[in-house]
């Protein structure tokens, strides 16, 4: 039961309940959607990109808790970030949530994200807690194409 | 003595899950430090010791390729490789073992019927009719035919209880409809299509039907003779056999009537580079070396069931399904999907707020595994509005202690979510 009230803790649970930034911002210039054929979630993040820094981001979209609360969370930790530091971001959660080192001090730098911990113990889920990440890496790329997680 | 033994002492003392759960090995251990409660069986069925002991002893004692030595060695591996198809013939009730053709499986028995059958009998403008139930392997051999045929994919419309539209049905057989394919139970929801008849109703127009019945043969007898299917395809592992094998019965008239699909050794009569000619049924059908050992493991499988009272274990499964039906409709939390009056070891359901493959993480924590996501069949997720459900699925080893498991995990979920 501990292992699971990790990956579901009480953060996560309220951002898959009560998402946000669910909508697309009135000045988005960019648009990526994602797929994870295994469950069937699909995400599409909208971003206002100005310059090299991502004034506002939103999403539309269903998925498990896990995806739902982690784009969530995503739109609130990237909003007025630069696209470098919005990489070296994905850079530390990509290792929180696949490696079984100890986090370390990166952790201090994830801040509230340092609730996705609990994922690196649920292997099949790392894809769910990623989908928004790789969503928006090809949005700042400008990929039209449909991102899949396969 | 538990509850699972009075319910078993019900239906006589020819069944015992009990006991039977002890052929399977991989049963018997504990996942996340709990006892394993094995509902994926519309997955994939675990395997008793007597299939794991008839491969093992093949390639130990009688590993050969068929049909080619003439050593000792490799007739002992066609005898054992046609008794396998002998078995099967008997199996399915059929008329003669030319008629049993062994491929990887079910998937790729819709695909010889598409790209053999389908191709020589389905022209520009003709249709071919499948159903909203269907797998995905059951739809896209079809769409395939359709597309290079420029014919057109007709579906037969479901309630939503999950049950098919017979009136539509009959409707949708026309004059350009040259083939009928339908799954005898659904692997998503679990009902059971009243194939009989459907059979009968093209029969009048003279339409094929193929019948996928991956789902069916694990849990009821199928008797291809009283159906009058034209085609019935099925897989050998998710009845109990190994992975790898499956099979095609076919009506010896349309199978000798239709062109090998594959070209390779074992389906001629002789080649030169001139002309080639093809070996006789089922041999036409079997290009290459053929999963011998997974055949001879079929074969254990079918002799296994024999043994344990095959009806007696459907009713088991039955029984199962309805305590299981019963047992989660009372919790409110919970909604049945695939209501239909005829049903066959498939439960899918979907908890409030809650999405299927979070309910599949944390059943899986309390050693429950079970299936979550559109279990490959995303036009009939679609057509219920939803994107997933989670799905336990019987055989006749689980008892009613894996249901009160999986109860017990259905509250956790609702717990962790609350």
């Amino acid at each position: 039961m501990s292992e699971l009230r990790d990956l579901y803790q009480e953060v996560i649970l309220d951002h898959y309940k009560r998402p946000r930034n669910q909508r697309r911002p009135a000045g988005a210039n960019r648009d990526a959607q994602g797929h994870n054929p295994l469950c069937g979630d699909r995400v599409t993040i909208s971003i206002e990109l100005d310059g090299d820094r991502i004034k506002d981001v939103g999403f539309s979209g269903s998925g498990c808790a896990i995806s739902t609360a982690s784009t969530s969370m995503m739109t609130e930790a990237i909003k007025g970030k630069t696209v470098k530091e919005v990489e070296a971001l994905f850079a530390r959660f990509h290792h929180l949530v696949t490696s079984s080192d100890d986090p370390g001090p990166d952790v201090e730098a994830l801040d509230k994200l340092a609730v996705f911990q609990g994922v690196r113990e649920f292997p099949v889920r790392v894809k769910c807690a990623t989908l928004a990440w790789h969503t928006l890496r090809a949005a700042l790329e400008a990929k039209p194409d449909l991102i899949s997680t396969e | 003595m538990s509850p699972t033994r009075d319910l078993a002492q019900e239906h006589g003392p020819g069944f015992d899950a009990q006991r039977l759960r002890r052929d399977f090995p991989a049963l018997n251990q504990k996942l996340h430090g709990k006892p394993l409660v094995y509902l994926d069986n519309a997955a994939t069925s675990q395997k008793p010791q007597a299939v794991i002991d008839a491969v093992s002893r093949y390639y130990a004692e009688d590993n050969a390729n068929v049909h080619r030595g003439v050593h000792g060695l490799s007739e002992r591996a066609t005898r054992a490789y046609e008794d396998a198809r002998a078995k099967v013939r008997r199996f399915l009730n059929a008329g003669a073992v030319e008629e049993i053709i062994f491929v990887r499986g079910t998937t790729e028995a819709v695909n010889l019927v598409a790209s053999s059958y389908g191709r020589g009998h389905v022209g520009a403008g003709d249709e071919v009719l499948i159903t909203h139930l269907e797998h995905h392997s059951n739809i896209v051999p079809w769409q395939m035919l359709c597309e290079a045929q420029g014919a057109q994919l007709k579906v037969v419309p479901i309630n939503d209880a999950g049950e098919l539209d017979l009136a539509a049905y009959a409707e949708l057989l026309g004059p350009r409809t040259k083939m009928v394919a339908v799954g005898h139970v659904s692997n998503a929801l679990g009902t059971v299509n009243p194939v009989r008849q459907m059979i009968a109703l093209a029969h009048q127009r003279h339409v094929p039907v193929l019948v996928d019945g991956a789902q069916a043969v694990p849990h009821f007898r199928v008797d291809v003779v009283d159906l009058d299917a034209d085609f019935y395809a099925f897989s050998g592992h998710k009845m109990y056999a190994p992975t790898g094998i499956g099979v095609l019965y076919g009506k010896r008239a349309l199978l000798q009537a239709m062109p090998p699909w594959q070209g390779g050794g074992d389906m001629i009569a002789s080649v030169s580079f001139a002309k080639t000619t093809w070996n006789s049924l089922p041999y036409k059908f079997e290009a290459g070396t053929p999963h011998i050992a997974g055949a001879i493991g079929l074969g254990a499988a079918i002799d296994y069931l024999d043994e344990i009272d095959f009806a007696a274990a459907g009713a088991w499964e039955h029984e199962l399904l309805a305590l299981a039906t019963r047992r989660l409709a009372s919790i409110p939390e919970v909604r049945l999907i695939g209501t239909a009056a005829e049903k066959a070891g498939v439960l899918s359901f979907v908890i409030d707020g809650v999405h299927a493959h979070d309910v599949g993480t944390i059943l899986d924590r309390e050693g429950v595994a079970v299936r979550a996501g559109h279990h490959c069949a995303q036009p009939v997720m679609e057509r219920l509005g939803l994107a997933a459900t989670a799905r336990a699925s019987f055989a006749f080893y689980n008892t009613q202690d894996d249901v009160e498991a999986l109860v017990q995990g259905i509250h956790k979920v609702i717990e962790v979510f609350a």
